[in-house]
C-alpha cells in the first residue's frame, strides 16, 4: 500500500515538474539573437506590424543582431494592469499618458519618461472626428449637432475605455469654447450629448462594430485612424466629418525600465522607441492614419489629414491627473451625467 | 488486515490531499485574496463603495436579468430535456449535441452574433421592432443573452434523471384514474425537482457573473443596462483594485448564498423523497 502511495506521489511530482518547466522554458524569441515585447493597445496592430519590419532591418544594419518583436494588444488600461501584474514588457506603447503613469506609480518606469523622447514621448498623434453614414443624412457638421434630439450618437464608455476619454475631452473642448468656460453650461452640454448616446460600448472597437456592422446610431465619435479604417473598408457606406475643434490625442510610449534592466534589453528598447521618430517610421504611421509628429512629413499627407482643425492638448485641461479626478473618478462629472 | 474494502481510487489520504490542494489553489486562495484586497478598505468605505447608486442599480440589473433568464431556462430546459428523452425523431442526436454549444462557444462570439441578430437591423430584432419591442441594448437583450448562456445547465441536469425515471409509476397512476396534469404534478415533477433546482441554480450563478456575451448586447447605459461585472471592469480601468474587489465580493457572497439555498432546498426535497410520504 505505501509503496503504491509513494509511486503515485512520485508520478504526480514528476508530472508537476514537467508541466512547470515546460511553461517556464517556453521561449517565444527562439531563433533570433534577442527579442523584446511591445505591449500596446488595440488599434495599433497594423501600425506595429509594418513598423517592426523596418525596425528589424534597421537593428540588423546597426548591430548585426536579429531581433524579434513580440506584440501584445488589448484595451490600454487593461494592458497597463497586465504590465504592473508582471507581463514582461520591454516597451509600452499605450493610448494614454495616464496608463503609463500608473506603471510608473508601480515603480517599474522611472520618473520623467515623458521628457525622454521628443514631443512628450508621443511619436504619432491622432484626433477625434465624426464618422457618419454616406451623404451625411442628418447633416452633422460640428459638436452642437450631436445634442440635437433627432441624432443618435455612438461612443464608447470613457470609464472602461482609455481611448474614449479623448472622445469625451474633445466634446469638452468644444463646450469650453462655445460656452466661454461657464462650467454649468458646459456640463449641460456634455449631459445632453451623452443622453443622445444609444450604445455605450466598453471599448473603441466594439463601438465601431455597433455603428458599422449593427447599423446603430447616426454618428460615431471615433479616433481619426479608426474612422479612416472604416471608410477604407466601406467607402460607399461612410464618410468622415471633421469638427471645428477637437483634441490632440497623444498615445505615449515608454521603456519599462525595470524589465529592460533585468533582461539587459535597455539599448534595443530605447532604440525601438527612438526609431519611431525616423522618417521611414513616421511615414508608416501616416500610412496607418496616425498623424506623424514630424511637421514636414505631416505636410506630405495634408490631403489625408485636415490640418485646419483647432486641436487642444491635455495641458489645456490641466493634465491627466486633474482630468481623471474631475471627470472620470467615482462621483465625477461623467457620473453626474447619468445621475437622476 | 485492517483495510477490508478495496477502493477504485487508492487511499483516502491521497485523494483527500489532492482534493484539498486543488480546492485551495483553484478556489480558496483566489477567493481569499478577494477578501484581503477589499479588506484594505475600512468597513465604512466598503459600504460607501457598494452602496453607490450606480453600483446598486447594476446589482439590480444583473440580478433581475439573471433571475428572468433562469426562470425561462427552468421551463424551457425542462421541455427540452423532455422532448429529447421521451420522443424519437430524426435529427435527435444532432439536437442533443447542439445543447452544449453555448458552453463551447467563446462568449464574446455569442455576444456579437446575438447582438447583430437582435439589433433593429438584425433578423430577429427587425421583426420585433415592428411591434415596438427593442431587444438589443435593453434589459430584454441582456436576458436573451443569458438564456443562451444558461440553457445547457438546466437541460443537462434534468436529462439523466428523466431518463432513469421508471415509467411504471406513471402507468400505475394512469390505471388508478389520475388525469395527465395530476400525474405530471404529483408523480413526475417531484422526481425532477432536485435536478431542476440544481440546474437553475447553476445557471443563475453563471448568469450573475456573465461578462463576455452581455457587454456587447447590453448597450451599457449607466443605471439602465449596466451590469455589475462591467462596473468591476471600469473600476479596474481606473486602477482602483479595492473598489473592484469590494463589489466583486458582494457578487460572490450573493452567488454563494443562492447556490447554498438551492442546495438546502434540494437536500430537504430528497429527504422527503427518501422518506416515502409523497
Amino acid at each position: 500500500m505505501t509503496k503504491k502511495k509513494l509511486r503515485s506521489l512520485c508520478l504526480a511530482a514528476v508530472l508537476g515538474i514537467a508541466a512547470f518547466t515546460g511553461v517556464c522554458s517556453y521561449d517565444a524569441g527562439a531563433g533570433s539573437d534577442v527579442h523584446i515585447i511591445n505591449v500596446s493597445y488595440d488599434p495599433t496592430r497594423e501600425l506595429y506590424e509594418s513598423y517592426n519590419k523596418i525596425f528589424q532591418e534597421h537593428w540588423k544594419e546597426e548591430t548585426g543582431q536579429d531581433v524579434d518583436v513580440i506584440q501584445s494588444h488589448g484595451g490600454s488600461g487593461k494592458q497597463a494592469l497586465e504590465v504592473i501584474n508582471g507581463l514582461q514588457a520591454d516597451v509600452v506603447t499605450l493610448a494614454l499618458e495616464y496608463d503609463i503613469n500608473a506603471i510608473q506609480d508601480a515603480g517599474m518606469i522611472d520618473e520623467g519618461w515623458k521628457e525622454e523622447l521628443p514631443d512628450d514621448s508621443a511619436p504619432y498623434t491622432s484626433t477625434i472626428v465624426f464618422l457618419v453614414r454616406k451623404g451625411n443624412p442628418k447633416n452633422i457638421q460640428d459638436w452642437d449637432d450631436l445634442i440635437r434630439d433627432d441624432v443618435d450618437v455612438i461612443t464608447p464608455n470613457p470609464k472602461t475605455s482609455g481611448g474614449a476619454r479623448w472622445n469625451y475631452l474633445a466634446a469638452w473642448a468644444y463646450a469650453q469654447k462655445a460656452y466661454n468656460n461657464q462650467e454649468d453650461k458646459m456640463e449641460e452640454f456634455i449631459k445632453k450629448l451623452y443622453q443622445n448616446v444609444l450604445v455605450l460600448d466598453s471599448g473603441a472597437r466594439s463601438a465601431t462594430t455597433s455603428f458599422v456592422e449593427n447599423g446603430q446610431g447616426d454618428v460615431l465619435i471615433a479616433w481619426e485612424n479608426e474612422a479612416f479604417l472604416s471608410v477604407q473598408d466601406d467607402p460607399d457606406e461612410f464618410e468622415i466629418i471633421n469638427p471645428s475643434i477637437s483634441v490632440l490625442a497623444q498615445p505615449s510610449v515608454a521603456v519599462v525600465d525595470e524589465v529592460a534592466e533585468n533582461r539587459g534589453t535597455e539599448d534595443i528598447a530605447k532604440e525601438y522607441l527612438n526609431y519611431l521618430y525616423s522618417d521611414d517610421a513616421q511615414r508608416i504611421a501616416a500610412e496607418n492614419y496616425y498623424r506623424p509628429v514630424n511637421e514636414e512629413i505631416l505636410k506630405e499627407y495634408s490631403d489625408v489629414f485636415d490640418l485646419t482643425m483647432e486641436l487642444k492638448t491635455i495641458d489645456d485641461f490641466s493634465g491627466w491627473q486633474e482630468v481623471q479626478e474631475k471627470h472620470f473618478a467615482d462621483g465625477g462629472i461623467f457620473d453626474q451625467i447619468y445621475g437622476n | 488486515m485492517k483495510k477490508s474494502k478495496k477502493r477504485v481510487i487508492p487511499g483516502f489520504g491521497l485523494t483527500m490531499g489532492v482534493t484539498i490542494t486543488m480546492l485551495s489553489i483553484v478556489v480558496l486562495i483566489p477567493l481569499a485574496s478577494l477578501v484581503v484586497y477589499s479588506s484594505q478598505l475600512g468597513l465604512r468605505e466598503f459600504f460607501e463603495v457598494i452602496t453607490r447608486k450606480r453600483v446598486l442599480s447594476s446589482f439590480y440589473v444583473s440580478f433581475i436579468t439573471a433571475l428572468g433568464a433562469s426562470l425561462v431556462n427552468a421551463v424551457m430546459g425542462l421541455i427540452l430535456a423532455w422532448v429529447l428523452v421521451r420522443y424519437e425523431f430524426p435529427g435527435k442526436r444532432i439536437m442533443d449535441g447542439m445543447i452544449e454549444l453555448p458552453f463551447a462557444l467563446p462568449t464574446a462570439v455569442a455576444g456579437i452574433s446575438l447582438t447583430s441578430l437582435t439589433s433593429d437591423q438584425g433578423l430577429i430584432g427587425n421583426f420585433f421592432a415592428k411591434f415596438g419591442i427593442k431587444i438589443a441594448y435593453t434589459k430584454l437583450g441582456i436576458t436573451f443573452a443569458l438564456i443562451f448562456v444558461g440553457i445547457p445547465f438546466v437541460a443537462r441536469a434534468v436529462q439523466p434523471v428523466l431518463e432513469k425515471l421508471d415509467g411504471s409509476y406513471e402507468e400505475a397512476a394512469r390505471v388508478m384514474g389520475a388525469k395527465p396534469g395530476y400525474i405530471f404534478r404529483r408523480v413526475i415533477l417531484p422526481e425532477l425537482l432536485p435536478p431542476l433546482l440544481t440546474g437553475t441554480g447553476l445557471a443563475f450563478g453563471r448568469c450573475l457573473g456573465e461578462y463576455g456575451s452581455v457587454v456587447f448586447i447590453a448597450g451599457n447605459r449607466p443605471y439602465e443596462t449596466e451590469i455589475t461585472p462591467l462596473i468591476i471592469m471600469s473600476e479596474l480601468q481606473e486602477f482602483d483594485y479595492k473598489s473592484a474587489t469590494s463589489i466583486a465580493l458582494v457578487m460572490l457572497i450573493a452567488s454563494f448564498l443562492i447556490l447554498f439555498l438551492m442546495n438546502l432546498m434540494q437536500a430537504r426535497n430528497s429527504k422527503r423523497l427518501r422518506g416515502g410520504n409523497v
